[in-house]
């Protein structure tokens, strides 16, 4: 039964996009919408144990909205970055494949880690692998792993630290 | 009023997806085509989405839905494809004269691996 505890976050998660599905919502609609969500609370499958990992907090919930818009920005930017790439004639890339270094430790840290570096355009998680990722830049400008890890990691780290761990 | 603004945002979105497909003729191997093309789509998409957003606002929930969507299923492809491609021994160095001498740590670390 411990590992019911684990699931919960998940099923609040769920919840949360059956009403923004709905909406407006209404009492029977609310109504379906529990009853899934506490059939999918007792139905057990793999995979679940990584939501155990997400604990509340209104630090959490600050930082996370914080990211949400750091994370645009960086998309925004580095758009016009690779648009301004695609278009000049000289077709500036420096193609190749980075090994950087994370602090994240829990697994679905990681994973939002990685699924935000593939989503930035310019850089594409290739392979993870324990607590470093390769990742394929468009345009490497440093030798270092250190400076590499700065350019591209630190600065979603900053904020998955605090809300994944 | 409202009608052009949504006009603009959608126009910007197409545009960004019309880049994409620049890049996808333009960039000389399979990473970068993957580069430009299923990441400038990420923005191209959304900024599309948040047009119908301010042209149709009772729906909003359900186009923000989808840009969640696209949001969790877009990095996962492209990790796939990308992964895949590697593994399958495609080399993401170019010929080409740069000062800094490009590199593909992934290859090098598995090479040394096997070799010992």
């Amino acid at each position: 039964m411990n590992k019911l505890r684990f699931r919960v976050p998940l099923v609040i998660m769920v919840f949360g996009l059956w009403a923004i599905l709905v909406l407006p919502i209404t009492t029977p609609k609310l109504i379906i919408g529990v009853v899934l969500s506490v059939i999918f609370l007792i139905i057990p499958f793999p995979g679940a144990e990584v939501y155990g990992d997400l604990k509340f907090s209104f630090k959490k919930v600050a930082y996370f909205i914080a990211y949400i818009f750091y994370f645009l920005w960086a998309v925004v930017k580095s758009n016009l970055d690779v648009a301004f790439r695609v278009l000049s004639p000289q077709l500036p890339i420096n193609p190749g494949i980075v090994k950087v270094k994370t602090k994240l430790k829990s697994s679905l840290g990681r994973l939002v880690l990685a699924n935000s570096i593939t989503l930035t355009p310019g850089t594409i998680t290739v392979d993870i692998e324990n607590e470093f990722l390769y990742i394929h830049w468009i345009n490497i400008d440093t030798e270092n792993q250190e400076l590499a890890t700065g350019k591209i990691v630190q600065g979603f780290e900053k904020y998955l630290e605090v809300i994944f761990g | 009023m409202i009608d052009i603004i949504a006009s603009v945002v959608i126009l910007v979105g197409a545009l960004f997806l019309l880049l994409a497909s620049i890049g996808l003729l333009r960039m000389p191997d399979l990473y970068n085509r993957m580069q430009a093309g299923t990441k400038a789509t990420t923005l191209g998409s959304i900024l599309i989405f948040l047009g119908f957003i301010i042209l149709n606002g009772d729906n909003w929930s359900k186009y923000l839905l989808l840009i969640i969507f696209i949001f969790f299923t877009n990095p996962l492809s492209s990790h796939a494809l990308a992964r895949a491609a590697h593994f399958m021994g495609i080399n993401p160095i170019l010929d080409r004269e740069s000062e800094i001498s490009p590199r593909d740590d992934l290859k090098t670390e598995k090479d040394t691996e096997a070799e010992s």
